[in-house]
């Protein structure tokens, strides 16, 4: 009877709002929960690193090349501070690496698209950042200790992105008409993908009864979907950009915006692996990986020579 | 070329240096060996390029025709950029990386010093500031040259292999032109040959710690004091501009 004991003090703590931290006693089941979710969080953060990096060369002006090199380096940090917060739950960082390289672990099918010309570096931070941030925002409040506190330091860093994105966007749309049809096409392609990115729809999302009982999640995907269609259409609107969806008309009643059906056969395809970049994410990732293993060995032995001279 | 043309060439000598490396280091972004690594090298490019960005718009403001610093970034051709040899090779693998900027930091390391009492006192500010950084980066880059000469037997091939490559594009470093030397005797430029004993001390002591052993070829490659540079810097001008060049007039 002592597991329910523990197990009665942990729906307990859940029920004060208080946090879970590492040394705390929790279900097996809400540890797996969370490994899985910080460290696909991690790898997204990871992953995202490419189709952005991938414009850091061609940045049409210093000023934007040091701001997309501030963000990206940005994503490598909040990269490293999920890797440590996953690592609080027993698993190690080279678990975690290659869960990802095998295909075990999943990432933001997000950056499965690619970033096909320089507006879509605006659209990635405007869109894609901008639905990270109504996320994360909520897990700035799970019961997992460190993942919340994980949440608050990359949510600051985070709405600093989407104000670039969108001041990217900004000045292309007012820009000449080449800059503005750059950016109709992409909030054209982008738009759909980052509705996706909250996940199915509530009665077929397959993790999340237990992520609202656990409060590891506090609003569903739908209700984050409404949010941010609701944000982010005013926000095309003054910078004079369409949103690509017919179906798109304010309901005064719900105090929101009823919205078209994103292609959901697109999204379990993309997560199925069928996605435009997903092969050359995964290949960038793993030949990285490869040519850093003699760099990653050389540190390893050179410390361990430092040891035993620290012995001696 | 008068005074202030060869001030401004000399500012864009440095201003190009740090843009091209820059450049070269951002190539790893995403890429990089581990984690921390990748963030480090993503960071210190961001230095550079920051040094780059304001030297040029204090060139300028030197030259006074109106050009800002990203026309002088992205509508030079070729042969109108002044960056050393070195900072434009390519990231062969990571040891070239590390050889390439731990040569080049230890010679801005010396050189900022010397031009934090530059006569031209926006130089002299951007020298402090950018020996601060650049102290950083050579700690980080010597500290690389240990572990890597000092780790594996791969790893001090690889290093070795980097060195001999690269050491002879080091003497273009320290090329100066006439116009140099007149700045040099107005107090703004300095005599890249009061750094040189400076510089090769720093080296010999971070070869003797990463097992590293001077080349048989001493040959020396020049001529970037003339923009005349290898075939790999075009390419990488062809990236970084052809965005900006195809839509001139824009603003972004």
């Amino acid at each position: 009877m002592e597991n329910s004991e523990q197990e009665r003090n942990f729906d307990a703590k859940l029920e004060r709002n208080e946090t879970i931290e590492p040394k705390d006693w929790m279900p097996d089941n809400y540890r797996k929960h969370l490994i899985r979710q910080i460290s696909q969080h991690a790898h997204s953060e990871i992953v995202g690193m490419l189709p952005e990096g991938n414009w850091i060369t061609r940045a049409p002006s210093l000023r934007r090349k040091m701001v997309l090199l501030a963000k990206v380096q940005d994503e490598g940090g909040h990269g490293l501070y999920l890797y440590s917060a996953a690592e609080t739950l027993g698993i190690t960082r080279e678990e975690l690496v290659s869960q990802l390289l095998t295909g075990k672990a999943k990432y933001s099918s997000i950056f499965n698209y690619p970033t096909l010309t320089w507006a879509d570096i605006g659209a990635i931070g405007w869109l894609v950042d901008g639905a990270a941030i109504m996320n994360q925002v909520m897990l700035q409040r799970t019961s997992y200790g460190p993942y919340a506190r994980a949440m608050v330091r990359i949510c600051k860093e985070e709405s600093f992105h989407q104000r670039q994105g969108y001041e990217i966007m900004m000045v292309l749309a007012k820009g000449s008409p080449e800059q503005k049809a750059m950016a109709q096409d992409a909030i054209n392609r982008w738009w759909w993908p980052s509705l996706m990115m909250f996940g199915p729809t509530d009665e077929k999302s397959p993790n999340s009864a237990n992520a609202i009982k656990w409060k590891i999640k506090r609003e569903s995907n739908d209700q984050l979907r409404q949010k941010f269609v609701n944000q982010t259409v005013p926000q095309a609107e003054i910078i004079g950009l369409t949103v690509p969806d017919k179906d798109l008309v304010w309901n005064e009643s719900k105090k929101g915006y009823d919205f078209g059906t994103p292609d959901w056969e697109e999204f379990y395809n993309v997560i199925a692996g069928n996605g435009p970049c997903n092969k050359d994410r995964l290949a960038a990732r793993t030949k990285a990986h490869a040519e850093g293993a003699w760099v990653r060995e050389a540190a390893q032995a050179f410390a361990d020579k430092r040891k035993e001279l620290e012995v001696i | 070329m008068n005074q202030n043309e060869a001030h401004f060439n000399y500012i864009l000598r440095l201003a190009d240096t740090n843009l091209v490396l820059g450049h070269r280091l951002s190539e790893w972004s995403g890429h990089g060996p581990y984690l921390e690594e990748d963030i480090a090298m993503t960071n210190i490019a961001l230095d550079m390029i920051g040094q780059a960005n304001s030297l040029l718009q204090h060139a300028a403001k030197l030259e006074g025709k109106g050009r800002t610093e990203d026309d002088l970034a992205y509508m030079r051709n070729e042969r109108e950029f002044y960056n050393t040899l070195l900072s434009e090779q390519k990231n062969i693998d990571f040891a070239f990386t590390i050889v390439r900027q731990f040569l080049s930091d230890a010679f801005d390391f010396h050189l900022y010093k010397k031009l934090e009492s530059s006569k031209d006192e926006t130089l002299a500010a951007l020298a402090v500031k950018g020996g601060k950084e650049v102290t950083y980066h050579l700690r980080h880059t010597a500290a690389w040259m240990e572990r890597l000469g000092d780790g594996t037997e791969e790893s001090h091939a690889r290093l070795q292999k980097a060195w001999n490559e690269l050491w002879a594009y080091t003497a273009d470093l320290f090329a100066m032109n006439t116009s140099d030397r007149e700045l040099v005797k107005a107090g703004i430029a300095v005599d890249n040959e009061t750094i040189k004993s400076a510089w090769l001390k720093t080296v010999e002591e971070v070869m003797k710690k990463a097992h590293l052993t001077m080349p048989a070829n001493t040959w020396q490659h020049s001529g970037s004091r003339e923009g005349k540079h290898t075939e790999h810097l075009g390419f990488l001008l062809a990236e970084m501009q052809y965005l900006h060049r195809t839509y001139p007039q824009a603003q972004w």
